[in-house]
Formats: C-alpha cells, sequence, structure tokens
C-alpha cells in the first residue's frame, strides 16, 4: 500500500540504558529529592516551633462551625454518588495503562494494524459501558 | 563525579527551583489579578512594587501558632500538607528544561510525572478526613471526586502524545515533536490543559475550596505554616502543569536559537501558560459540582478517546 504522509517516522529506538546522561541512576536522585522534600517539611516545621506562640486554650481547640458550637460529629454521612465516579474511574484507568506499552510498539510493522484494530475493540467495549452508565442516568447529579 | 555528591547536588538543585519558581508565579498571580480587577496588588513590602510581598507572607504564616483542633486525627491532620506538597517537587524533578537539564532523566518519564502528581492528592484526602469537620469533610469528598474525574483525560491525551512520539521519555517526546503537532495534537491538548486546571482546583474548578459555600473545604481547620504549605503546593502545581504541557505539546525548548536558548523557551512558553491559568481563574465564575462531573465524563473523555484514535490511525497509516 502506498501512503502519502508528510512525514516518514524512523522505526522506534531501542530504550537508552538508564545512564544516558549522568554518572548516577535517575531514581537515585528521585530518592535523593523525596529525602529533600522531606526535610524541607521537617526544617520548616522545627522552625516553626521555634518562632511561633503555644497557648491552647479549650475554645482554639473546638471544630470550627461557623461560630456556633459543633453539632454532632465531623466525620458524618456522605452521599454514595461519590463513590460511583470512583468505581468510573477505575475501570477506566486499567484500561488507559494499557495504552502507554502501546505507544512503543506501535510502529512495529507487524504489530501496528492489529494492535490498532484490538486496541479499537478494547476501549470500544469501555465506551459502550461509559454510554451504558450515562443512559441510565449515572451522570445525572441529582 | 562522586555520585553521592552528585545525587546530594541534583536533589538540592531541584529543590530550590521548586523553592523560587512557586514564588515568581505566586507574585504574578497577585500583580496579574490586581491588574486585571483595575486595582495595585501589593506595593510596600520589598520597595518595588511589593516584590516581597510572598516573603513577608511566609515570615508571618511561620510565626503563627499551629493548631490541631481536639476533635481532629492528629498525626494524619499533620502529615497531610507534606503528602499535598512533597509530590509536585518528585514531577518537577523528572521534567526536562533542555536536553540536558533535568533533575532525574526517568526512562518512562511521561507514567512517572503522572503517578507523582496523583499522589498529591492524597495529602487533600486526609486533610479533609483528619479534621473532623463536617466543611473539610464535604470539601475532600469534593476534592477527590473530582481528581478522579479529571485524571482520567489527563491520562488519555497524554497517552496520545506518547503514541505520536513513539516514546514514554519526556526528552524523547521533546526530541520528536514537530510543529504541525500543534495542529494534529490540539484537541488533546484542549483536554490537557481543561484537566490540569480541574487537577490544580482552581478557578473556574475550585469546588473543593468554594469558599461562599464550604469555608476553605479541606483547609478550613489548617492554620498557621500548615496552610502555608497547602498553598505553596498549590503554586508549586501551576509551575509542573505549565511546564508540562510546555514540554507536551509545546515542543519544549525548540525555538528560534535553541542550542543555546533552549531552556529560555521552556520557561517562556511555561510562563505564558501559567498566565493564562491565572486568567482563567480571574474570568470564569465557578462551575456547580454537577457540571464540573459532566464536563469530565461528557465532553473531555470523549473528546481525548476521539483524539486518541486520530493519533493511533495516523502513526498506524503513516508508518506502514
Amino acid at each position: 500500500m502506498t501512503c502519502t504522509s508528510p512525514r516518514t517516522y524512523p522505526a522506534p529506538e531501542p530504550l537508552k540504558p538508564l545512564t544516558r546522561l549522568t554518572g548516577v541512576n535517575p531514581y537515585l536522585t528521585v530518592g535523593g529529592v523525596v529525602i529533600a522534600g522531606a526535610l524541607l517539611f521537617v526544617a520548616a516545621m522545627a522552625a516553626r516551633r521555634l518562632v511561633a506562640p503555644q497557648a491552647p486554650t479549650a475554645m482554639k481547640l473546638t471544630t470550627y462551625e461557623c461560630g456556633v458550637d459543633p453539632v454532632g460529629e465531623g466525620w458524618a454521612q456522605t452521599n454514595v454518588r461519590y463513590f460511583l465516579y470512583a468505581f468510573l474511574y477505575v475501570i477506566f484507568a486499567v484500561d488507559a495503562v494499557y495504552l502507554f506499552p502501546w505507544a512503543t510498539v506501535i510502529r512495529s510493522a507487524d504489530l501496528g494494524m492489529a494492535s490498532l484494530a484490538e486496541m479499537g475493540i478494547f476501549i470500544g467495549v469501555v465506551l459502550v459501558g461509559l454510554a451504558h452508565a450515562a443512559r441510565r442516568g449515572l451522570m445525572r447529579w441529582l | 563525579m562522586n555520585p553521592v555528591l552528585e545525587v546530594v547536588l541534583r536533589s538540592v538543585s531541584v529543590l530550590a527551583v521548586f523553592l523560587v519558581l512557586p514564588l515568581v508565579v505566586g507574585q504574578t498571580e497577585h500583580k496579574v489579578m490586581a491588574h486585571m480587577q483595575g486595582r495595585l496588588g501589593p506595593m510596600y513590602a520589598g520597595g518595588f512594587h511589593g516584590w516581597a510581598q510572598l516573603v513577608a507572607d511566609a515570615a508571618k504564616f511561620i510565626q503563627k501558632e499551629d493548631i490541631t483542633p481536639r476533635a481532629a486525627d492528629r498525626w494524619v491532620f499533620k502529615l497531610a500538607p507534606a503528602v499535598a506538597l512533597v509530590p509536585y517537587l518528585v514531577a518537577l524533578a523528572v521534567i526536562p528544561i533542555s536536553p540536558t537539564l533535568v533533575g532525574a532523566d526517568v526512562d518512562a518519564g511521561v507514567l512517572f510525572v503522572l503517578a507523582a502528581s496523583a499522589v498529591g492528592i492524597l495529602g487533600l484526602l486526609m486533610g479533609g478526613w483528619a479534621s473532623a469537620n463536617k466543611y473539610a469533610l464535604l470539601g475532600g469528598m469534593r476534592a477527590a471526586a473530582q481528581l478522579l474525574s479529571y485524571e482520567l483525560p489527563l491520562v488519555l491525551s497524554v497517552a496520545s502524545v506518547a503514541l505520536a512520539a513513539g516514546t514514554l521519555s519526556l526528552s524523547g517526546i521533546v526530541d520528536a515533536w514537530h510543529p504541525l503537532w500543534l495542529l494534529w495534537q490540539f484537541p488533546g491538548a484542549m483536554v490537557f490543559f481543561v484537566a490540569a486546571v480541574a487537577e490544580l482546583q482552581r478557578g473556574p474548578f475550585d469546588m473543593p475550596i468554594a469558599d461562599s459555600e464550604i469555608v476553605m473545604g479541606p483547609f478550613t481547620e489548617y492554620t498557621g505554616l500548615r496552610f502555608a504549605f497547602f498553598l505553596l503546593s498549590e503554586y508549586a502545581g501551576i509551575v509542573v502543569m505549565s511546564l508540562l504541557f510546555t514540554v507536551l505539546f509545546l515542543g519544549g525548548w525548540h525555538g528560534a536559537f535553541s542550542d543555546s536558548l533552549g531552556p529560555v523557551w521552556t520557561l517562556a512558553k511555561s510562563a505564558v501558560i501559567s498566565v493564562v491559568i491565572i486568567w482563567m481563574r480571574v474570568s470564569w465564575p465557578r462551575l456547580r459540582e454537577d457540571q464540573l462531573q459532566r464536563l469530565a465524563w461528557l465532553v473531555l473523555v470523549p473528546v481525548a478517546l476521539v483524539q486518541l484514535a486520530m493519533t493511533a490511525v495516523w502513526v498506524v497509516l503513516s508508518s506502514r
């Protein structure tokens, strides 16, 4: 098949080794950055301990409820509709995870066309589910 | 170079950038919002147009009493600001400013940055739940529902870019970028931008902290420095999302004289994106909670899937 494309894509390069720019594994640096963030928080809290006043009173420690005494406790029951979105999300997030490895093989000659059809079916099934949920009124908040 | 020294140097540099750029964005927000609303904004701290306002704010926050409500879940409450802030620091570390200027050049940078920035939501949920406050709980629930719904179009539009570039490396994506992508990936870019602003919970998507409805959402019970950490994480989020948008959709360091001016291009493009994010907050009223969910599921997700199909079909046809 002849295809008039403005660009020709080269075959995907093999993954470069982890140490391509520097001598250290980048994930070590990520670990260092996490530690730096934790140290920032600890240092800031230590500095606050040194300069901020500490004078708690019973009134100060009361839960805020627009100036009146709090009624009941704060851990109230919440509407279940929040829970449905979490379900929808989990279904689609698992779907989306499979898209990323696909990105690295889509240009290979023997996988490209077949993987396109397979992903179309895969996403189509999930889309039918979303359309069904919308038709049954799941997307209406009230 | 000694590997230990190199890791320390890199971590400290990332931390320094992390402490400077959000302040620049914060000061820009003060000034841009003020002028859009026909006022001056901060003018006194530091002398020249109030440039040191945020430094003065930090000095104020650190001197305030740190109050943990008696009913709160103490340790979760105290830890939440760190959990909200540190993920953005980690995400910033892997975003390349130029081919050589990157904190940690992770191979699957796209996946890493999405995963890292998604952890921050846990901080909001922790704060909202542990406060034992009705407003905070409502705000935390709203934040969770919003972040879940908008994470999806965000991930799908990023997947489209990864397909177009054929790699999961952020610098690899910029290398593969071509000006025609501005057209080709335009729907995906719009989806990413809207979803990113919603992830940051900035106006018009600030229902989780809607001050006229639920006081300050998950932050209601926070005072002093812990509250400041939540504020800082919002500005850090703007920095991360603007840089990410630049790297994924605007070609990062591509531009005139990119050999020498590469980092300047990346930063300039992200600065423009940051100003647009600030501009949106000034221009549009807050959406309602139900409108928000409809927008995510019935507009952004379908558009992102269409973009994905467009990208995949084009890539397969043109590489045959």
